[in-house]
């Protein structure tokens, strides 16, 4: 039983680090219809901003939120350059043209910082277990992405509720033209937008960097898991990130925990094992499909686009 | 640019006519990762392989050598491509290196197509000591069975009565989870597989373990992923609770990385730093001299795939061509190997002794590995029973 | 054919092609009849995925899947004992239609980038499941012992003779494209590309014609994927990734979405500049540098990625289109209007 608690916190944390790359993802998609494979790429840079600030400087929390300003910038600097004139092309153009940017910024990153990846080592207060229930000695690190990863979207939830960027940003979602046409400056509004999306791509990468390394082309494997989150949930909509997400960081967590067990009643030890990461892996695509297929815009799309 | 010049030299070569019997320089091809987290293992096979050209004064039998290196990226598809590169484009006359088991086996077939004489400089492939094994195949290494075997015979001398194994899933990872079964006396209590090389996150398989409560666990976790396991395996609290015996997991290339966590953490090798043989004496110090780190495993068994090629062409005085004559030589293991004299068995791979080796710090601080034991002596992995070569 | 620049363009690179075993010969590189293969089997690839996205405007970003599922089904029933061509191609073909119906049948229903994600979703599933089977070697993959046999004299061991069936099969393809595009089937596919509403209202059951030609492009990637199976001996999931339908959709743009040949230059262009590329960088580099440039010919993705922004920006009709706006340029006649 505690055991089954223990797993699903792993999944609650994977799912809220795939939240801050999915509402990045949802926010550029909605209000800006542009497709973003080179997202993956901010959570790469973002984690290797953390890994130069953490070696120069040895305070983990300070590199931290230089390394989400960093990322922020970076962000925008992209917007301005690259991604304005992709938009109201067709999404063939933007895919293409960001599958480009994956590219290059895997071999900027590669020139920039070498090919070896790097470590991010944490404070020693970071570094322990914490006992959350009799029994459960949870790693304090990790409890701590629960928490700040929860903390971020309490603020996205109110920044897109409450103020009134978050109403533009809503607006700009549903209908882009008449917000272009009452006369905000559209191109702040993206600006602000892309580079508000990349900094929590950033973040999501930084925060992950002490547990798994800092490698190249780490972006790659969760960009994907990211599109099936807010396929799932919606695109456009925050809420239908944080719900996909999530679901995905549950099943993905659980399934890879319970799964190996079960097959390995059904099968051989060696087939078992084999099989068993790769199903797992499988069934967040499985149930993409489902979604798509019963109910294609998605669990909680904000309405006619 | 390159056509231009392929299509002049050509021309030369026609013009001159096909009498090439001297070689003029001796070509190694050297395929190993460097991008990516484990560049730092490439890098330091790299490093040693070059020192010992340095050692030789870069010539083998009087003739110049050049060495390509070709980087995997850690993926079987783009080491068999590199490979065929060397073999096809670059004409190499051997090739060495390869670090993991699944590059190994993509990489085999036009190795052992085209002829080439190959010495593994790590990867261990039960089936290449075995039913694949081949004429032209030479190990520098090891077979991957042989190492974790000798750690489950170190557990069960420690009176070790359950274990839980984690490992990863590719075919390395299986060797040796498998490889520890075969000797271990005790119950296996729950056997992991993880995603390779993608998932470096263990608190499912750690939170099984934990639940599981055995007497020890055991690991196989090489490069990046074997600090990560560490760190999450402290993080987790199971730290001091249970007792942990690893294979190839702690290195003198991540033991600077896990810090104090390798402390009390015991693992099994054929080779360790502080062997007394005057090879591997120049060999520690002078690697140390020139690059400041000390060598891994890894670089001191490319070391010796440097010294064991080297051996080969003096027999032939660089006579490359003369294949049979340099097999004949290379299965003498006449050479100063850093781990000392051996001998090969019939598959061409080293039968050796296999030492204890555990984390200490040294008088300066420095975390060094040291070895504590000789847990087998003269051993030959077990795959040789399946190699039809006598 | 008209005697158009574009037209002699591609007349010569055809000769060229037909005639490189012979160079490869004379000069004794046996490495440029590898790539080359390696390139006409990807073109075959390319031009079936031109057939969807090009001229169908399906965006599918798991057209890699065929390549593997064409490859595994040689490789699977080569592990068991199995070589026999006859029966080891219908089978990859077989497989692939088989494949592309479910996964065009459930796709087919969205649209836009949520086509884009349901195909890429399915690929990674096909990709999961291969990796899955320890039997053929899961992620490590598989290593192909012999080619497919055919009836004697072919041998597709002798890279001479594989590499002038690869190029024959791609003839073929280019030329069944050709046929499927300008015939009422490929007008009706591309009228619903241009506008899917209006086709039906004239009453094209659009859906179904789709479907077919979904099909036929992942059967025709599956025979891709069992070439190219038997040219490396060797097959993997890998082979399956996302990234690699990212790769046959860059040799699609690259070479230019409109026409039946484009993908053939695309391919061609994107595997020669990754050859070439390194040492145009290594060049360009030497008068700063020195022998330290070569080291930098590494990076040629960084000059890759930005190309295809611009591209993708300024040149949209790829390098075909480029050739044809070149023909204006080099017209031999005035162009007539037709009266």
């Amino acid at each position: 039983m505690l055991l089954f608690l223990e797993q699903c916190l792993n999944g609650l944390q994977l799912g809220l680090l795939l939240f801050l790359l999915a509402a990045g993802l949802t926010l550029i998609f909605g209000i800006m219809d542009l497709v973003n494979l080179a997202h993956g790429s901010f959570y790469m840079i973002g984690a290797y901003f953390a890994a130069t600030f953490t070696a120069l400087t040895g305070n983990f929390i300070f590199s931290a939120i230089a390394a989400f300003a960093a990322t922020l910038l970076v962000g925008m600097v992209v917007e301005v350059i690259a991604m304005r004139r992709l938009y109201g092309r067709d999404h063939l153009d933007h895919v293409l043209g960001t599958f480009g940017l994956i590219l290059f910024f895997n071999e900027l990153v590669r020139l920039v910082w070498g090919p070896a990846g790097m470590n991010v080592p944490l404070p020693e207060w970071l570094n322990g277990h914490f006992p959350i229930l009799p029994g459960i000695e949870y790693p304090t690190y990790r409890l701590a992405i629960i928490l700040v990863t929860l903390a971020v979207a309490l603020f996205l939830y109110i920044l897109v509720m409450r103020t009134r960027i978050g109403m533009l940003i809503r607006a700009g979602a549903t209908n882009r033209e008449m917000v272009g046409a009452l006369g905000v400056n559209i191109n702040l509004l993206y600006t602000l937008v892309f580079g508000l999306g990349a900094a929590l791509a950033g973040l999501a990468g930084l925060m992950q960097a002490p547990i798994l390394t800092v490698q190249i082309g780490m972006g790659e494997n969760i960009l994907i898991l990211a599109f099936v989150v807010i396929i799932i949930g919606g695109i456009g909509s925050i809420r239908g990130a944080f719900i996909g997400a999530l679901f995905v960081g549950m099943v993905d967590t659980l399934g890879r925990s319970y799964f190996p067990d079960i097959l390995r009643m059904l099968l051989s030890q060696n087939a078992a094992s084999t099989a068993a990461p790769a199903l797992s892996s499988m069934l967040i695509y499985l149930l993409m499909a489902v979604v798509l297929v019963v109910k294609p815009e998605g669990l909680f799309s904000p309405g006619h686009r | 640019m390159r056509k231009t010049l392929l299509v002049a030299s050509a021309c030369l070569m026609l013009a001159v006519g096909p009498v090439m019997a001297q070689q003029k320089t001796i070509k190694i091809g050297f395929v190993s990762t460097f991008s990516g987290p484990t560049a730092v293992i490439g890098n330091d096979m790299r490093n040693a392989f070059e020192l010992a050209l340095d050692h030789m004064g870069r010539k083998m039998a009087g003739l110049p050598v050049e060495v390509i290196y070709e980087d995997d990226q850690q993926k079987p598809e783009v080491g068999k491509q590199k490979t065929e590169k060397l073999i096809a484009s670059d004409k190499v006359d051997f090739l060495s290196g390869y670090i993991w088991s699944n590059v190994l086996l993509a990489s085999l077939k036009p190795i052992v197509d085209s002829k080439t004489m190959f010495v593994i400089a790590n990867a261990g492939p039960h089936q290449v000591a075995g039913e694949l094994c081949s004429p032209y195949v030479f190990s520098a290494s090891w077979e991957n069975d042989q190492t974790p075997a000798a750690v489950g015979l170190y557990m069960n001398q420690k009176g070790v009565k359950t274990a839980f194994l984690i490992g990863p899933n590719y075919a390395a990872g299986k060797d040796m989870l498998n490889g520890m079964r075969s000797t271990f006396q005790g119950q296996i209590v729950s056997e992991e597989l993880t995603k390779w090389p993608d998932q470096l996150d263990f608190s499912a398989e750690l939170s099984k373990a934990r639940a599981a409560n055995p007497d020890a666990i055991y690991v196989f976790y090489p490069g990046a992923a074997g600090v990560q396991f560490l760190n999450q395996f402290s993080q987790a609290g199971l730290k001091g609770k249970i007792q942990l015996y690893t294979a190839f997991t702690i290195d003198e290339l991540s033991l600077p990385r896990m810090g104090d966590l390798a402390l009390g953490v015991p693992g099994a090798q054929e080779w360790v730093n502080d062997l007394p043989f005057p090879a591997n004496k120049k060999f520690v110090e002078d690697f140390h001299a020139k690059y400041k780190t000390w060598p891994s495993f890894y670089a001191a068994q490319s070391y010796d795939a440097a010294n064991l090629i080297a051996s080969a062409v003096a027999a032939v005085k660089g006579d490359v061509s003369k294949k049979d004559e340099m097999r004949a030589e290379m299965k003498k293991a006449n050479f100063a190997s850093i781990r000392g004299p051996f001998k090969y068995g019939n598959n061409q791979y080293p039968i050796q002794n296999f030492y204890l080796q555990e984390a200490y710090k040294d008088a300066n601080g420095e975390l060094r590995l040291k070895t504590v034991a000789t847990i087998v002596k003269d051993n030959q992995d077990k795959a040789a029973a399946k190699c039809p070569m006598k | 054919m008209s005697l158009s620049f574009r037209n002699i363009v591609l007349s010569i690179l055809f000769i060229a092609l037909a005639l490189l075993p012979v160079y490869a010969k004379l000069a004794g590189d046996g490495f440029a009849l590898t790539l080359f293969t390696r390139i006409i089997i990807l073109a075959l690839a390319a031009v079936s995925l031109n057939l969807i996205l090009g001229f169908g405007g399906m965006m599918s970003f798991g057209h890699a899947a065929y390549l593997g599922i064409g490859g595994y089904a040689v490789g699977m029933l080569a592990h068991e004992g199995i070589f026999n061509g006859f029966i080891q191609w219908p089978v990859a073909l077989l497989a692939s239609a088989v494949f592309a119906l479910v996964i065009g049948a459930l796709s087919l229903r969205t649209r836009g980038v949520y086509f884009i994600m349901i195909t890429l979703a399915f690929a990674q599933m096909a990709y999961y499941v291969v990796s899955g089977i320890a039997r053929y070697g899961g992620d490590d993959g598989l290593t192909i012992y012999d080619r497919s046999h055919f009836f004697t004299p072919l041998n597709l061991s002798d890279k001479v003779q594989f590499y002038y069936l690869c190029l024959a099969l791609l003839g073929g393809t280019v030329y069944l494209t050709w046929r499927i595009v300008n015939s009422r089937f490929g007008l009706v596919i591309q009228g619903s590309r241009s506008n899917d509403m209006r086709m039906r209202a004239i009453g094209f059951p659009t859906y179904r014609y789709k479907l077919a030609c979904f099909v036929i492009a992942g059967m025709l990637c599956g025979l891709a994927g069992a070439l190219l199976a038997n040219h490396n001996e060797f097959i993997s999931p890998a082979t399956m990734y996302w990234t690699r339908s990212g790769d046959l959709i860059v040799m699609v743009v690259l070479g230019g979405m409109g026409s039946v040949a484009g993908p053939v230059l695309g391919a061609l262009a994107l595997l020669l500049l990754e050859e070439a590329l390194p040492t145009v960088i290594a060049a360009a580099l030497y008068p700063f540098l020195g022998v330290n440039a070569s080291v930098y010919g590494e990076y040629w993705q960084i000059v890759l990625g930005p190309l295809l922004l611009l591209i993708v920006l300024f040149a949209r009709g790829g390098i075909d289109g480029m050739l044809q706006d070149l023909n204006v340029r080099f017209a031999r006649k005035p162009r007539v209007l037709p009266s």
